[in-house]
């Protein structure tokens, strides 16, 4: 198999299962326990909070563990809007979030909240300055992903926190994509609140974080016991949290490397495939993006119709994001980009990883040529 | 006892199976091997010229953007002739190739009573979520016999005024 959905999500590495092993049965302790496996247990996850604060220039006591990136997202969203009782009533957020934060914004809307979804460019980019001019004094929150997953076109961060810090408004960052494949420090970009998640980045899934600056205003959504300092009640996944530690130490420790490495062999499979393929269009070409993300549009075919050719020759990859597949809308973020519904249906999204071989995209290149010369012959539309 | 399997015809399903087509039982998840098989090498693509074709429908699904361009040759009350070209997901190809091999030689009566549970139960079901594919190639059949139809009677019109 070739495996170029990434983004999607990743295989647990053989140092991060190693790491995670000890605490399903010999370490099993609930790290709120008094007795002495208990506090093997606390001290692992104290360690571990240690580990993930580290990567992201934080202070172990301002990470929270979830159980995604989703409930991540959901806390600091709901957490924050609940935290200020409706005395703010507007949300701030783009067009192109992950659906944890779209279909969250919808469901505030529910309650009585109001929300801006920003436009992008037609490189995929929020415009720093759209953001200034949404701010009304009842905007609690902005909240605006770091990387995007379908593009992997980077967003104006530090421009925006500054923007939020200017008018006291907290700033909210979805960096699931973007944790490990760039170096994101909450000093430097001046985020109060950042979601992540260990299964992009060669972990375990069901762990996720929320870095909450100190003194930032939120509620918990999850009620019962104290864990996580009142922030998110329920027992502690050890092993999964030890496995995210792990996880985000060694994507720290190989990421300029495999940031120049994974950019070269991303860089070389575009050119290929517009070489070799006639209207062939790189999403959000111009635009920074993470070094592992290619969204390539092809006219005239179904995107799920190349994924299945892809995929009967071994070849993993995925139309704009996994979470959509089944739905039959195109891509939010294609059409928020300006492709048409049909340009965006034709897309297709390659994330190489740390295992992506220059064999493996020649190979794929080749595939992927013959499946959309196949599809053309038959499209109605070509 | 094996069952024993009769000559595959163009459907890609044995004769036996195409006759008495069981209905889906439980979910359906994934495309199955027939489905994959029709969606690799449709049957009955390409176009046909109006001197060949006198029945001709475009349909389209606006939930999804698939699209289909259907021609019928009809003699003497039977689809001599069927051609199809699709934009769309797997199974919007597979149901509209599917389509046409089960319209090819029927009378005009026969195939209008094709609905899309046949196509479906003749590929051996379809995952849940892509059902809405499956309605693309019978609306373009029936689309294509009323476009015959009507070519028909406006030529009979034609013949009446002069």
């Amino acid at each position: 198999m070739i495996y170029l959905d990434h983004n999607a999500t990743t295989p647990v590495s053989p140092q991060v299962l190693q790491a995670m092993m000890p605490f399903f049965q010999e370490r099993f302790g609930n790290a709120s326990s008094f007795c002495r496996i208990g506090r093997i247990a606390r001290t692992a996850l104290e360690e571990a909070r240690a580990s993930v604060a580290a990567c992201i220039h934080a202070s172990p006591d301002e990470i929270v563990f979830t159980g995604s990136g989703t409930e991540a997202d959901n806390l600091a969203l709901r957490g924050v809007c609940r935290a200020f009782h409706g005395r703010k009533r507007h949300v701030v957020t783009s067009a192109i979030e992950h659906h944890a934060v779209l279909k969250t914004c919808e469901d505030l809307e529910e309650q009585g909240i109001a929300v801006t979804r920003l436009p992008v460019d037609c490189r995929g980019m929020v415009d720093p300055d759209q953001v200034k001019n949404s701010l009304t004094p009842h905007t609690v929150l902005i909240s605006i992903m770091a990387a995007n997953n379908e593009t992997g076109v980077i967003q104006p961060i530090a421009s925006i926190s500054r923007i939020a810090r200017s008018r006291g408004i907290l700033f909210h960052t979805d960096a699931v994509q973007a944790f490990g494949k760039i170096p994101v420090s909450v000093d430097d970009l001046g985020i109060d609140l950042m979601t992540l998640s260990a299964h992009k980045i060669y972990g375990p899934k069901g762990i996720g974080a929320l870095y909450v600056r100190k003194g930032s205003a939120m509620a918990p959504i999850l009620t019962g016991g104290s864990h996580e300092r009142g922030k998110r009640a329920g027992t502690e996944n050890i092993a999964a949290i030890a496995g995210f530690a792990q996880a985000a130490e060694l994507a720290e420790k190989h990421l300029a490397e495999e940031a120049v490495r994974l950019a070269a062999l991303r860089d070389a499979f575009e050119k290929e495939v517009v070489q070799r393929i006639a209207r062939a269009r790189v999403n959000g070409r111009d635009a920074p993006r993470v070094p592992n993300t290619s969204s390539l549009s092809f006219a005239s075919v179904d995107g799920e119709s190349v994924l299945l050719h892809l995929d009967l020759k071994g070849i993993c990859a995925s139309t704009g994001s996994a979470c959509a597949t089944g739905s039959p809308e195109p891509s939010h973020v294609m059409r928020a980009m300006g492709l048409s519904p049909m340009d965006a249906q034709s897309t297709i999204r390659f994330s190489l990883g740390r295992d992506t071989s220059q064999g493996d995209l020649d190979f794929t290149v080749g595939v992927l040529a013959d499946a959309i010369s196949k599809l053309r012959h038959i499209s109605s539309t070509a | 006892m094996a069952k024993e399997r009769g000559d595959r015809d163009d459907t890609g399903m044995s004769s036996a199976e195409n006759e008495k087509a069981q209905p889906i039982q439980g979910p359906v998840l994934f495309y199955n091997d027939t489905v994959i098989d029709h969606f690799t090498n449709p049957r009955n693509v390409g176009e046909m010229e109006p001197g060949e074709a006198n029945g001709y429908a475009l349909v389209g699904d606006p939930a999804c953007g698939d699209q289909m361009k259907l021609w019928i040759r009809v003699d003497s009350g039977r689809i001599t002739d069927i051609r199809f070209k699709s934009f769309g997901c797997p199974g919007a190809i597979a149901t509209s190739s599917m389509a046409t091999c089960m319209a090819r030689g029927k009378t005009l009566e026969e195939a209008a009573e094709l609905t899309d549970d046949d196509v479906v139960r003749a590929l051996g079901g379809i995952p849940e979520d892509k059902k809405h594919c499956s309605l693309l190639g019978i609306m373009a059949l029936q689309k294509a016999i009323d476009d015959y139809l009507l070519g028909r009677m406006c030529a009979e019109e034609g013949d009446d005024l002069s």
